[in-house]
C-alpha cells in the first residue's frame, strides 16, 4: 500500500509532538515543585542567604575580628546599626563588626550543615542499601552497629570528643560524621527492601551483574528520591546541633564564629539594651531553618507523592 | 513477649558497656594528667596523688576498677576538679533538679502537642487545623537555645513577670520558662506526627464503619482512632527523651537552674574527666533503659509487631 507524502509529515509531526509531551518522572516532580509556592519561596530565600554568607564581605571595610576601638565602653549608645558607620548590624559587645560575624557566621553554619548531609547522604545510602540488599546476617550485624551508636547519647559523646582532642572545626565534622548518617542508613535501609524483589533486580541478577554493580547502578538510584527528601529536612538538624554546641562555648573558637555562638552572646547581653546583637543573628538563623524545611516539604510532596 | 525482652536486653547490656568502656579509654587518650599545671608538682605529691586516685595501676586494672564500681555500686570515683566531692555527690546534687523539669517538659510536651495533633487531625482544614500546623511549623525553628532568651526577653525583660534564672528550690516561677524552652520543639514534632497518624486512622474504614453506624463522634474518636493514632507517637518518646536530656544542658546554663547539665559544661570546660564520664554514662544508661521500655511498650501495644 502506497502511503501519500501528506499523510507521512503529517504522521511525523504527531510522533514529534509525543515524544515532546512525554515527561521524565524528574521532569514531573520538578512541575510539582514548582507549583509548590512555600518551597520556591524557600529555595530563594535559601539562595539569597547562600549569596549573603559567600558574597557578604565585599560589601563591608570590616573583618569579622577588627575591634571598633571608636565602639568600645559605649555599644549600647552608638554601637547599633548604622549606614555612616558602616556598621549595618551594629557591633558586638568588644566592638567588632556584627555584619562581618554574621557572614562569617552564616558561613560556618551553612558549611557544617552541608557537609554533615553529605556525609549522611553517602555513607547511610550505601550502608544502609548494603545491609538491605545482601540481607540476612551481613545485615543484622549492619544494623546492630547502627542500633548501638543510635543508643549512645550523642551530644554528650561529642562533647567529649571535643574536650579529649581539643575544640576544632574538624573535630566538629568528624563528630557529627559519626551520628548523622544512622537515619539514613535506615531509611535507605528500608527503602532498599522495598525495591530488592522487583523484576528489574531480578533481571540484572540473571544476565549475571556483580553484587556491588546491582547495588551501584540499580539500587542506589532508585533510593535517590527518599535520600534527597531527607538530606534537605537533615540539614537544618545539622544547623541546630552545631549551633547547640557553639552555643555551650565548645564549638567554634573565636574570632570565628557562627549561628549557635552569636545568638549565644546575643543572648547574654540582651540586658544591656543592644537588641541588635541576638535579632541579626537570630534572624538569618530562623529564616534559613524555615526555608530548608519549606524546601524540604517541597521535596517530599515531589518525589514522593504517595507519602502525603 | 519474654524472648523479646531478652533480645532487646541482649543489645541494651553490651551498649552501655561499651559507652563505658569507650569514653575511659578517651579518656586515658587526652593528653596531659589531670594534675600537670603549670608549676609542676614535687614528684613525692605526684606520687600520692596518683595513688589516690588510682592512677598508678596498669591501665586493664583501672578500666575493670571503674567498670566494677560502675555496675556493682553506682560509683563514678572522685571528682578532679571538686577536690572534696565525688561526681556521685555531684550528680546527687543537680540530677533531681534536671529530673524535675524534664519531667514537666515531657508531660506538657506529650500533652499539648498531642491535644495539638488530635484537635487539627478532627478538625481537618479548618481554622483550628492551620492554626494547629502553623504553631508546630512555627515552633520547631525554635529549638531550646533559641526559645531560651527570647522567653527571659519577654518574660523579664519587658513584663517582668517571671525570674530570669535561678532555682530557689523549685518553686513555680522558676520552673515555668525552663519547661517552656524545653518542651516547644518536641511538642511540635508530637504535634505533627500526632495530626498526621490521626488523620490516616480516621479516614480508614473501620472509622467509616463505626460512623456509619451511627455511634457519637466522640466515642469514635476517644474510642477507635485514638489508640492506633498514638502508636508513631509511642516511638517518637524515645529520641524525645534524649533530646530533653540533651537539651537540659542549655537550659542549665542558661537558666543556671544547678542541675546537671550545668556541671556537664562547667567539667568541659575544666576538664574534669572523671565527671564528664561519669555524667556521659549516667545519661547514657538512661537514655537506653529509655528506649528500652518505649520498645517494649510499643511491642506491647502493637498487635503488628512481631517479637
Amino acid at each position: 500500500m502506497r502511503v501519500p507524502v501528506m499523510n507521512r509529515a503529517s504522521i511525523d509531526a504527531m510522533t514529534d509532538e509525543t515524544a515532546v509531551a512525554g515527561r521524565s518522572l524528574w521532569a514531573d516532580a520538578r512541575i510539582r515543585f514548582f507549583r509548590n509556592k512555600a518551597a520556591v519561596a524557600g529555595l530563594i530565600v535559601l539562595a539569597c542567604v547562600t549569596i549573603f554568607a559567600l558574597f557578604g564581605q565585599f560589601l563591608t571595610p570590616w573583618s569579622n575580628e577588627e575591634v571598633d576601638w571608636g565602639m568600645l565602653g559605649q555599644v549600647a549608645e552608638v554601637g547599633g546599626p548604622s549606614l555612616e558607620n558602616k556598621h549595618y548590624f551594629g557591633v558586638d559587645e568588644l566592638g567588632r563588626d556584627l555584619y562581618a560575624r554574621t557572614v562569617q557566621g552564616t558561613r560556618i553554619s551553612l558549611m557544617v550543615g552541608i557537609v554533615g548531609a553529605l556525609i549522611s547522604v553517602i555513607v547511610g545510602t550505601i550502608w544502609g542499601a548494603t545491609a538491605g540488599y545482601i540481607g540476612g546476617r551481613v545485615d543484622n550485624i549492619m544494623m546492630r552497629i547502627v542500633d548501638v551508636m543510635m543508643a549512645i547519647p550523642y551530644m554528650f559523646v561529642l562533647i567529649l570528643l571535643l574536650v579529649v582532642f581539643g575544640r576544632s572545626i574538624l573535630m566538629l565534622f568528624i563528630g557529627i560524621g559519626l551520628i548523622s548518617w544512622l537515619d539514613m542508613a535506615r531509611i535507605a535501609r528500608g527503602q532498599t527492601l522495598s525495591i530488592k524483589n522487583k523484576e528489574f533486580i531480578e533481571a540484572a541478577i540473571a544476565i549475571g551483574v556483580s553484587t556491588p554493580t546491582i547495588i551501584r547502578r540499580h539500587i542506589v538510584p532508585n533510593l535517590l528520591g527518599v535520600v534527597i527528601v531527607y538530606s534537605t529536612l537533615l540539614v537544618p538538624s545539622m544547623i541546630i546541633f552545631e549551633s547547640f554546641i557553639s552555643f555551650l562555648g565548645l564549638g567554634v573558637q573565636e574570632p570565628s564564629t557562627s549561628w549557635g555562638a552569636l545568638i549565644s552572646d546575643g543572648a547574654s547581653q540582651m540586658r544591656y539594651g543592644v537588641p541588635w546583637q541576638l535579632g541579626f543573628p537570630l534572624f538569618f538563623f530562623i529564616i534559613t531553618l524555615f526555608a530548608f524545611f519549606f524546601v524540604g516539604d517541597g521535596l517530599r510532596d515531589a518525589l514522593d507523592p504517595k507519602d502525603r | 513477649m519474654t524472648p523479646f525482652i531478652i533480645r532487646r536486653l541482649a543489645i541494651a547490656i553490651p551498649t552501655l558497656l561499651i559507652l563505658i568502656i569507650f569514653s575511659f579509654l578517651l579518656m586515658e587518650a587526652a593528653p596531659g594528667s589531670p594534675f600537670s599545671t603549670e608549676r609542676g608538682v614535687p614528684p613525692q605529691v605526684l606520687a600520692n596523688l596518683e595513688a589516690r586516685y588510682g592512677l598508678d595501676q596498669p591501665l586493664w586494672k583501672r578500666m575493670g576498677i571503674y567498670v566494677w564500681n560502675i555496675v556493682t555500686q553506682f560509683d563514678f570515683g572522685p571528682s578532679f576538679v571538686f577536690k572534696d566531692r565525688t561526681v556521685n555527690e555531684v550528680i546527687a546534687q543537680g540530677f533531681p533538679i534536671t529530673v524535675t523539669y524534664g519531667v514537666w517538659s515531657f508531660v506538657v510536651a506529650v500533652a499539648i502537642g498531642g491535644t495539638l495533633g488530635i484537635m487539627a487531625a478532627v478538625y481537618h482544614n479548618t481554622w483550628l487545623d492551620y492554626l494547629a500546623v502553623g504553631i508546630s511549623v512555627g515552633a520547631q525553628v525554635l529549638p531550646n537555645f533559641v526559645m531560651a532568651p527570647i522567653l527571659v526577653i519577654v518574660f523579664t525583660l519587658w513584663l517582668g513577670w517571671l525570674p530570669g534564672g535561678g532555682w530557689q528550690g523549685g518553686q513555680w516561677q522558676y520552673i515555668i520558662m525552663p519547661v517552656i524552652a524545653l518542651s516547644t520543639s518536641f511538642m511540635a514534632s508530637i504535634a505533627r506526627l500526632t495530626r498526621s497518624s490521626m488523620l490516616e486512622v480516621l479516614n480508614s474504614n473501620y472509622i467509616r464503619t463505626a460512623r456509619a453506624k451511627g455511634l457519637p463522634m466522640r466515642r469514635v474518636i476517644f474510642l477507635h482512632a485514638l489508640k492506633p493514632a498514638l502508636l508513631p507517637v509511642i516511638s517518637y518518646l524515645g529520641p524525645a527523651f534524649v533530646g530533653m536530656i540533651t537539651g537540659s544542658v542549655v537550659i542549665d546554663v542558661f537558666f543556671s537552674t544547678g542541675g546537671i547539665g550545668q556541671f556537664f559544661v562547667n567539667s568541659a570546660l575544666s576538664r574534669d574527666y572523671s565527671m564528664i564520664m561519669g555524667i556521659t554514662i549516667l545519661t547514657g544508661a538512661l537514655t537506653i533503659f529509655f528506649n528500652l521500655v518505649v520498645d517494649i511498650l510499643y511491642a506491647w501495644i502493637d498487635p503488628k509487631i512481631r517479637y
